[in-house]
């Protein structure tokens, strides 16, 4: 697809960042301390902090991910949307009241409240700056990744350079002020504007077509009998010659033919009833990048203008019930229920990869009944479900568990508590929380749908289904939405360079390796620690581009999971933990994790490209072996080195 | 001592995790069942879905009320 840069999205967009860097600049001057820096002071107002939770939460993951994978997927990416939201009930009912009541900057603070040992300041640094790093690279690929289309730029890696250095800019100038008053506005503006998306969604309804918005229709030969297509009779079609299968394309369910007007070549999918034996061609399309690095669609140059080669946009129905062709306007139940009894046109690849490297990528044409996309076991990563086989399950149920427990320990999730006064405070800002980020993920299933529906998508990127989607409604809803969600990565990427910033200055300079550092000093080392960080974050954005940012997510919460919620909830319940348990706790869950998923099969085919049956673990979400793994250990390692020592429970002193 | 609300709200995670932890395993033995329309043409997996999002948004709002300064007042005793 051709993105071209509208002036009017640039235009919304400088006045975005503009508005952003404006407010972080007059804000800077109030944080002149490290209680400033680090905290807002604790004058951050409830009401703004529950909703800069949403901000700071709702990530390019949350809403890029998670709409393309609904998108393309159905059911499945609102799995994500109910596991996210989950693990606000821990955060809220398990983490806030302790995290406020114990600490003061960081959620090391809040570990070592009652041991005061170096050691638990170095693990929950290094744990802190590990997930943080991990968590800032999907926001960086998913930047380089949205700035594209915004700006009409080609690189990926500019955008990951403009989202780096203005976030830099940001943290360094103000802190917590700026960076809780810039997620504020953007977790409002996102909600606001996801709610206005819906609106124009459902007023839009649901109709059937055969193709994407670009006025390409495309084609369906037969059905046919298997006898007339194995003699290559293809019916209602004269001029098509079936091209004989040869290199990658042998035993693959393709056939290509070439139209012998226009010398093109077409490749069809090949469906085969299995009660009738009949057989239906439906039009694909092919994305190859030759051995010499041309990139090829549909067998042409890819082009760069309109009207040149391009592939052409996805999402729409087959069918409607009733045999109907279009609805009207629809209801929030209607729509739902409209889908359930629609077929919907699915675009599944396969990437075929020839002997002289060549790789050709076959999008087809898959019609799925919608009571299938609107129920879980549509994805690769979720169809296990519907499998038997025991570890697909245990995967399934580790990544729910990861994502549950995972945010109640990511720390810029965690640091927000010490941004307002008191636990009061911190209670109610997370309920607003929960009742903003709720309310967007409730919003995302019909935004996941609607993009489903749109004829906008890019077959290629499930990312951009979100801003395709309000393109295919309206030029100044497109500008918006991309402003928005850019600034959804700038909020969060700073969020995460302070919560780094915070470890490194807090935790290790001044908590481990015991340096005295005055008031100024600290945020000084902050803010050098924030340019570093940004500038790691930069570099692995750009390294990590054609990794996918949804996957990535599921790491950075599966180690946060395992190596900060053990530490941060056994001293709530059990008056045993010692020093040692916690920092075994901390270490353990953060290597147990970390080196699952680096043996896991999924890294082991998207990452090192290496067949994924080598692997050496069952199965690639670690979270339901590696979360309990942290607890036992906690409890051993405490119980081992108790001694007779006993120590008072936290917060009762 | 644990304060009143920090007992309530262990209660409360609770409850939630039992109702999650039966929407997972559900969705993983016996994904048959999210394929079941109840209501309105509306499957399991979507009413359980929303479900749960509501349900951890009307158990927050139960968890604020007890943070009204009346509830304060009540907790201070086992609070630190």
């Amino acid at each position: 697809m051709i993105y071209e840069a509208s002036p009017l999205a640039i235009v919304v967009f400088v006045v975005f960042v503009g508005i952003t860097l404006g407010l972080s600049f007059y804000l800077g001057g109030r944080a002149k301390t490290s209680q400033g820096y680090f905290a807002a002071h604790g004058e951050i107002p409830w009401f703004v902090n529950g909703v800069a939770f949403a901000g700071d939460y709702l990530s390019a993951a949350s809403f890029l991910g998670i709409c393309g994978m609904i998108a393309f997927h159905g059911y499945d990416g609102f799995l994500y949307s109910i596991g996210f939201l989950g693990g606000w009930i821990v955060a809220l009912f398990v983490v806030a009241e302790p995290i406020k009541r114990l600490g003061k900057f960081t959620f090391a603070d809040a570990l070592d409240a009652q041991f005061n040992s170096p050691g638990i300041r170095l693990a929950a640094g290094i744990s802190t700056l590990a997930v943080s790093i991990f968590y800032l690279i999907p926001q960086m690929v998913g930047a380089g990744v949205l700035i594209r289309p915004l700006l009409g730029i080609e690189e990926h890696w500019i955008g990951v350079v403009m989202v780096g250095v203005t976030v830099i800019a940001i943290v360094v100038t103000a802190g917590m002020v700026s960076t809780t008053y810039v997620q504020f506005l953007k977790g409002g503006l996102l909600v606001i504007f996801s709610a206005i998306l819906t609106v124009f969604i459902l007023q839009r309804g649901l109709s059937v077509a055969d193709g994407g918005n670009d006025g390409h229709a495309f084609r369906t030969l037969g059905p046919m009998t298997a006898e007339q297509f194995d003699r290559g009779d293809l019916p209602g079609d004269a001029g098509l010659t079936i091209i004989p299968p040869t290199g990658v394309w042998v035993d693959q369910p393709f056939i290509r033919t070439r139209d012998e007007a226009t010398d093109r070549e077409v490749v069809w999918s090949i469906e085969r009833e299995n009660e009738s034996q009949q057989v239906t061609l439906r039009e694909a399309q092919t994305l190859t990048v030759t051995a010499d690095q041309i990139t090829l669609v549909n067998g042409e140059v890819k082009g760069n203008k309109p009207g040149e080669p391009q592939l052409h946009p996805i999402g729409w129905l087959s069918k409607l019930p009733a045999g109907k062709t279009e609805t009207g306007p629809l209801g929030l139940v209607s729509f739902l229920r409209t889908l359930h009894g629609s077929e919907v046109v699915l675009w599944p690849s396969i990437k075929l990869v020839a002997d002289d490297g060549a790789t050709t990528t076959v999008f087809y044409q898959k019609r799925s009944p919608g009571s299938q996309v609107l129920s879980p076991g549509q994805h690769p990563q979720f169809a296990g479900i519907r499998s038997g086989k025991l570890s697909d399950k245990l995967n399934f149920v580790s990544l729910m568990l990861a994502l549950f427990c995972g945010t109640a320990s990511l720390p810029h999730i965690l640091i927000r508590y010490y941004s307002v006064k008191d636990a009061t405070a911190a209670r109610r800002s997370t309920i607003v929380g929960i009742g903003t980020i709720g309310f967007f993920y409730v919003l995302t299933l019909y935004m996941g749908l609607g993009a489903m529906t749109s004829g906008a998508m890019d077959v290629t990127d499930s990312n951009m289904a979100a801003p395709l989607l309000a393109k295919s409604i309206s030029a100044l809803l497109f500008a918006a939405i991309s402003a928005i969600a850019f600034t959804t990565v700038l909020g969060t990427v700073s969020g995460l360079i302070l919560a780094s910033s915070g470890a490194v200055a807090h935790d290790l300079v001044s908590g481990f390796a015991g340096i005295d550092l005055t008031d100024g000093q600290k945020v000084r080392v902050a803010k050098q620690a924030s340019a570093v960080v940004g500038v790691i974050a930069i570099v692995l954005g750009i390294l990590f581009k054609d990794m996918n940012v949804g996957y990535l997510v599921g790491w950075a919460f599966s180690v946060a999971a395992s190596a900060n919620l053990p530490a941060l909830v056994t001293p709530l319940v059990w008056r045993g933990v010692t020093k040692e348990g916690i920092i075994a706790a901390v270490v353990v869950g953060m290597v147990s994790s970390l080196g699952w998923i680096l043996l896991s099969a999924d890294t082991f085919q998207k990452v090192y490209g290496i067949d994924p049956g080598q692997a050496l673990t069952p199965f690639s979400q670690p979270g339901i072996v590696t979360i309990p793994l942290g607890f036992v250990v906690l409890v051993l390692v405490s119980l081992a080195t108790r001694g007779g020592r006993s120590f008072p429970r936290r917060g009762c002193e | 001592m644990k304060t009143r609300l920090d007992r309530t709200g262990l209660v409360l995670f609770a409850f939630y995790l039992v109702i999650y932890a039966v929407f997972v395993l559900i969705a993983a033995w016996w994904p048959e069942v999210m394929d079941a329309t109840p209501l309105e043409g509306i499957n399991v997996a979507i009413l359980y879905g929303f479900g749960l999002i509501v349900a951890a948004f009307v158990l927050a709002l139960f968890y604020g009320t007890l943070a009204t300064p009346a509830g304060e007042v009540t907790d201070e005793e086992g609070d630190e």
